[in-house]
């Protein structure tokens, strides 16, 4: 009987020793610092959650080959707890409080999406864990003042005002006629509330203004009306459905319009799917491989699109630059930090203000990246019928001049 | 609110024609719906993902050079076959149940469609072109994809074929024996297992056409199934069992609202109005079916 006891007592107190260890050195054991991430690598967000994981990847391996993490005086090497979300914004929220709370992770990365961020955001911040996400650019996951969340992509509502900013300026500087159509999610109405900013500012009108429904795979109605009053900028945003709708269906009603302008053109892999259909269209990107931003451990775009090509075999969507720049971003503050502390952590991440190869990285207070202008690019051809994505905005980085406007249907 | 179609009537003449070979092809989708349903009393709720299964067999065509026009030869015949298979595995258990039970394991095959498909084909966005160019009606002010064209061309050409086959052959007869009363037509000798067997298949057969027909004139993804299950179920409804004239008015009907929906209160609520109609009809043949009782007492 005694004995039992003694044997009882024993494996209580090496159950509390084990589980308050694990909890009190998770987020750094030995010498790796461990961050957690909930990705969709099934369901619908899939080929996205794969990039941004592969992007992550991408980045831990050359931090930890390139000399680790310094705090301290001493060396660490990351590594990541990741789970499967199922691109499921509540499954997203659960998996977020099992890293804190059941894995003691101390530091996150984001999900894929702006939905299953704004999921996640409130689980880290009631925990106090700084989380960088490099893929939710709704804006209003930077308008609820969360404090431990740091996106290093520009917000949503950025996308597409560059494209009205340049056809008032081509237009004499006068204001234009909009056409829009906007799927009806957290993110693409926020595309849509830039351009009605974007349309206050200059003086623009907004013809057209239609909501596309989630199930979006036919817009016939919004563009035989474009045909009918004849905007000078239609622009569309609704992920990757939105994107091929568009131009399937533009091109088949022969829709002239002077402008178009869209989001999600490289996800959608536009030019191969659609190919010369999809010639001139405007696409808003947050980087471009021919960038010339520059880092000590990517070196710039062109080398990170030749490397990432080389281990995991395709051309990196932006989604995987700038999954890959948050860990940079993490590397930067827990150096700076000096510490593991998360509130000290936290100031850092606060105070960031550098340079990576996805551009240039410092937060305003609510979270959002506000020293990276998008980019766009103008999907362009040759007689061949091969089709590039060229950089024609902001003109500094432009590789090649914005054709505008669109040469009509029956001169092509 | 826009009105739009008021102020500009070429508008109106193209949401009609728009309408009519959108509702063509919904039709053909609904009629397999309306035969398995009144031959087998099962409402299949797997019905839209049938149909992506199809798209995706045109587009994996397109994509390794042939045709995706050709999907509509190849894609019912192997949709046949998995409509079989998914007959002999799971409908065949629950035939004979009530109306709940068959609706719950259609709709775990959904569900199971839906998730094996996203993990064979990825979670892209995809689309066949067919290169079919367009036809330019009244100076240009009207435009049909000729591609859409097609896909109502060849949706009849399949309603029709069907309808003989139903009337002529003799798999045809036992199934609308089976329909009207399946257990006089085992007595009288139809194996009636068959008939069912057959009759998932020829549905099935049918969502490959149409699939392959949506992949052509618009875009397919493991997720977009739902709608189309929705819109049949809601032109059987409208229609009746065992109606094809009815089915294919209907589908027209309900591709033309569709249409109109979509320019007057915009296209936020196009697939919003066709679940409201699906309300309305409902509760407008419940109300009906209650006065038809009184009447009777």
């Amino acid at each position: 009987m005694k004995l039992n006891k003694i044997i009882l007592s024993f494996v209580s107190a090496l159950v509390i020793l084990f589980s308050t260890s694990i909890a009190s050195f998770a987020k750094v054991v030995g010498d790796k610092i461990i961050l957690g991430a909930a990705i969709s690598l099934t369901g619908k967000y899939s080929s996205n959650g794969v990039h941004t994981q592969n992007g992550y990847n991408m980045a831990v391996d050359r931090i930890n080959s390139m000399g680790g993490v310094k705090v301290g005086g001493k060396t660490y090497k990351f590594d990541i707890i990741y789970y499967d979300d199922e691109s499921n914004p509540k499954r997203a929220a659960q998996l977020a409080e099992r890293l804190i709370s059941q894995d003691g992770v101390e530091f996150m990365l984001g999900p894929y999406s702006s939905g299953l961020t704004k999921a996640i955001a409130p689980v880290t911040e009631k925990y106090g864990v700084p989380m960088v996400e490099a893929n939710g650019a709704s804006r209003s996951l930077f308008t609820k003042g969360y404090k431990y969340l740091f996106a290093v992509l520009a917000p949503a509502n950025l996308y597409l005002d560059v494209a009205i900013e340049t056809a008032v300026e081509l237009n004499g500087g006068k204001p234009v006629r909009i056409a829009q159509a906007f799927e009806q999610d957290a993110f693409s109405q926020d595309v849509r509330l830039g351009i009605l900013d974007a349309a206050e500012r200059t003086g623009s009108k907004i013809i057209i203004d239609d909501k596309l429904p989630k199930e979006l795979n036919d817009m016939a109605a919004t563009l035989v009306k474009v045909k009918q009053m004849k905007p000078d900028v239609l622009v569309v945003s609704g992920h990757t459905k939105g994107a091929l709708t568009a131009i399937r269906q533009i091109a088949e009603m022969k829709v002239d319009v002077p402008m178009l302008a869209m989001t999600h053109c490289d996800a959608a892999k536009l030019s191969k799917q659609h190919g010369k259909n999809s010639q001139y269209a405007l696409c808003a990107s947050q980087w471009h491989k021919s960038l010339t931003y520059k880092d000590d451990f990517f070196k710039d775009g062109m080398t990170y699109a030749a490397d990432f090509e080389k281990e995991f075999g395709y051309d990196p969507p932006y989604q995987s630059a700038e999954s890959s720049a948050a860990l940079l971003v993490f590397k930067d503050a827990f150096e700076r930090a000096n510490s593991f502390d998360q509130k000290k952590v936290r100031d850092a991440l606060a105070a960031t203000n550098m340079q990576t190869f996805y551009g240039n990285i410092k937060f305003a207070p609510g979270g959002q990246n506000v020293d990276k202008p998008m980019v766009l690019f103008q999907v362009m051809c040759d007689a061949s019928g091969s089709c590039e994505n060229k950089v024609v905005a902001p003109l500094k980085w432009a590789s090649a001049k914005l054709i505008h406007p669109i040469p009509k249907w029956s001169e092509r | 609110m826009d009105f739009l179609v008021f102020q500009y009537p070429m508008i109106t003449l193209q949401a009609c024609l728009d309408g009519i070979l959108l509702g063509v092809l919904f039709a053909l989708i609904a009629y397999g719906m309306a035969l398995q349903w009144g031959v087998m009393n099962i409402i299949n709720i797997a019905q839209g993902d049938l149909v992506i299964l199809g798209g995706y067999i045109a587009y994996f065509m397109y994509l390794y050079g042939i045709h995706p026009a050709w999907g509509v030869i190849v894609a019912p015949v192997i949709m046949y076959f998995v409509g079989i298979a998914i007959y002999k595995l799971v409908i065949n258990k629950v035939v004979d149940r009530d109306l709940f039970i068959s609706i719950l394991a259609t709709f775990g095959i959904s569900i199971l469609f839906m998730q094996l498909m996203n993990f064979a084909f990825g979670a892209d966005v995809v689309l066949a072109n067919s290169g079919y160019g367009t036809t330019m009606l009244f100076d240009n002010n009207v435009v049909l994809p000729n591609s859409k064209i097609f896909s109502a061309f060849i949706s009849i050409v399949f309603a029709v074929c069907l309808v003989i086959y139903m009337k002529k052959s003799k798999l045809g007869r036992a199934i609308r024996a089976t329909a009207q009363n399946a257990r006089a037509a085992k007595i009288l000798g139809v194996d009636t297992e068959k008939v069912y067997a057959a009759t998932f298949g020829i549905n099935a057969a049918l969502c490959g056409v149409a699939g392959a027909l949506i992949s052509i004139t618009f875009t397919i993804h493991p997720y977009m199934g739902l709608p189309y299950t929705i819109r049949s179920f809601m032109i059987v409804i409208v229609a009746g069992l065992g109606n094809l004239p009815g089915v294919a008015m209907s589908g027209m009907g309900l591709g033309v609202f569709e249409e109109f929906a979509d320019y007057i209160l915009g296209t936020e609520f196009r697939i919003g109005s066709v679940f409201l109609l699906l309300v309305l009809i409902l509760v407008y043949r419940r109300f009906k079916l209650s006065r038809k009782r009184e009447y009777l007492k």
